[in-house]
């Protein structure tokens, strides 16, 4: 197996002396789709702040690609901007569409790639909104920019953060397919936070399941829905409380 | 007369345009500065630009007047950096004192009203500090623009510092202001309205300017 991409070791995050987040070891390998699941407060969302470097950890190291990201350590800027993040709220620019997806190409001087802003918006089917003001979009259609302004990156990482919740029929299979299509494709790492275990079970090769901040298991996907060791993981695939 | 006319009004503008550039230059920053950090009194420094926004500019102009006489603390440097009192160096002085807490403060109201998820949404895309602070100057950008016209319309129509510091002395810092003062007393009826016309004229238009920009913000 190829070496992993994020590495924690005894990562815990703490609010107000409150610990939300607590990671003995977790590897995350490249190139795959990686799920976690759990009810909401259990620290998914934390743990895809501390990958994407935007908060660090209370204690413990995070590594990504060798280089350890600590309380005092932030990763340099070039490495940084190989993550990115599309949030449950997509959280637009009050801009125009166009000038949304190429927002982060111009923070990394990249000012010349209208090809590919462009062939951001075909991919989420939104080219002919191009020039239109992103306020003015439907929440489907947003989250879909939100999407196509992280694509156009070509991040090696990508960590997606309830992308689907609230959306319609529709717009979750449009964002799905371009989930898998990046994984297939461009071989991107993916993890996706979720608390559907049906989209986990359609997207991901290894899921993992959070509860109240510690991961209680991880298992390629078959065995985690099929045969997973944990009780609590069995309920939860069941759609039982787990609390 | 007709060049006399156009000359205080020139003046006008040169001085509070002037005084708006040095408000702005320090305001701004400040007041984004306020709107995105939390530091150690900064709750303070909140009280006195809020204090600042209403500060009767009189009283401005006699600290102004105070610290640049000649037996003040800064009149006394004889820097060529600290301007001599009765001139228009000293009336930008004074006016940028009054106009920046008004930029400030109205900048970091802007500011504080960008949602502060957007900023972790663009660090997380790539964006470094300044660049943080940059786009949410930029999404702010209706406000902001708000409180450089607030700061204009501040300095433009103040008659009481520019008076002190100033001395209203013909040719060097008559101001439309001071002037209409001046011919009102001397019963210059005409010319005082002419000139106070000039200031309605140049305050409305800020404010049309301002209005205009609220409603584009309103109807976002």
């Amino acid at each position: 197996m190829n070496a992993p991409v994020y590495r924690l070791q005894d990562v815990s995050k703490e609010y107000n002396g409150r610990t939300v987040l607590q990671v003995g070891s977790l590897d995350i390998y490249p190139g795959g789709i990686f799920a976690l699941v759990g009810p909401s407060g259990a620290g998914k969302s934390t743990l895809l702040r501390l990958l994407n470097f935007l908060e660090p950890p209370t204690r413990g190291s995070l590594f990504f690609k060798g280089v350890r990201f600590d309380q005092d350590r932030t990763p340099p800027l070039d490495l940084r901007r190989q993550v990115t993040t599309v949030f449950q709220r997509p959280l637009l620019l009050n801009r125009s569409v166009k000038a949304n997806v190429s927002y982060g190409l111009h923070l990394r001087g990249q000012n010349h790639a209208r090809d590919r802003t462009v062939a951001a918006l075909e991919r989420v089917r939104l080219a002919d909104l191009a020039d239109q003001q992103a306020r003015t979009l439907s929440g489907g259609e947003a989250q879909r920019v939100a999407l196509a302004r992280a694509l156009v990156l070509q991040p090696e990482v990508l960590l997606l953060d309830e992308p689907t919740a609230n959306l319609d029929p529709y717009n979750v299979g449009l964002i799905e397919e371009i989930i898998t299509d990046l994984h297939a494709v461009q071989g991107t790492t993916i993890v996706l936070v979720t608390h559907n275990v049906f989209q986990a079970r359609r997207l991901a090769q290894r899921v993992a399941l959070i509860l109240d901040g510690r991961i209680v298991e991880i298992a390629p996907v078959e065995q985690f829905f099929e045969s997973p060791r944990d009780p609590r993981t069995a309920a939860f695939v069941r759609g039982e409380m787990v609390y | 007369m007709g060049s006399a006319f156009s000359e205080i009004v020139l003046l006008s503008l040169q001085v509070s345009g002037l005084a708006l550039f040095f408000a702005t230059l320090v305001g701004i920053p400040l007041g984004v500065l306020m709107g995105l950090r939390r530091f150690a009194g900064r709750r303070l420094v909140v009280a006195l630009l809020y204090t600042g926004m209403g500060f009767p500019p009189v009283v401005i102009g006699l600290f102004v007047y105070l610290l640049l006489s000649r037996s003040g603390p800064f009149g006394a440097l004889n820097s060529p950096f600290v301007p001599d009192l009765f001139t228009p160096g000293a009336m930008v002085v004074a006016q940028s004192i009054i106009s920046f807490p008004l930029v400030a403060g109205f900048t970091m109201a802007a500011v504080m009203g960008v949602d502060p998820a957007l900023r972790q949404q663009v660090r997380a895309l790539g964006a470094d500090r300044w660049q943080i602070a940059l786009m949410v100057l930029s999404e702010a950008r209706v406000g902001v623009i708000i409180s450089v016209i607030a700061g204009f319309g501040s300095i433009i129509s103040e008659v009481g510092a520019v008076m002190l510091v100033g001395g209203n002395i013909e040719h060097r810092t008559r101001v439309l202001t001071t002037a209409i003062v001046l011919e009102t007393r001397k019963g210059n009826f005409e010319l005082a309205l002419a000139l106070g016309f000039v200031l309605l004229g140049l305050s409305f238009i800020a404010n049309l300017a301002m209005l205009r920009l609220q409603g584009r913000s309103l109807e976002e």
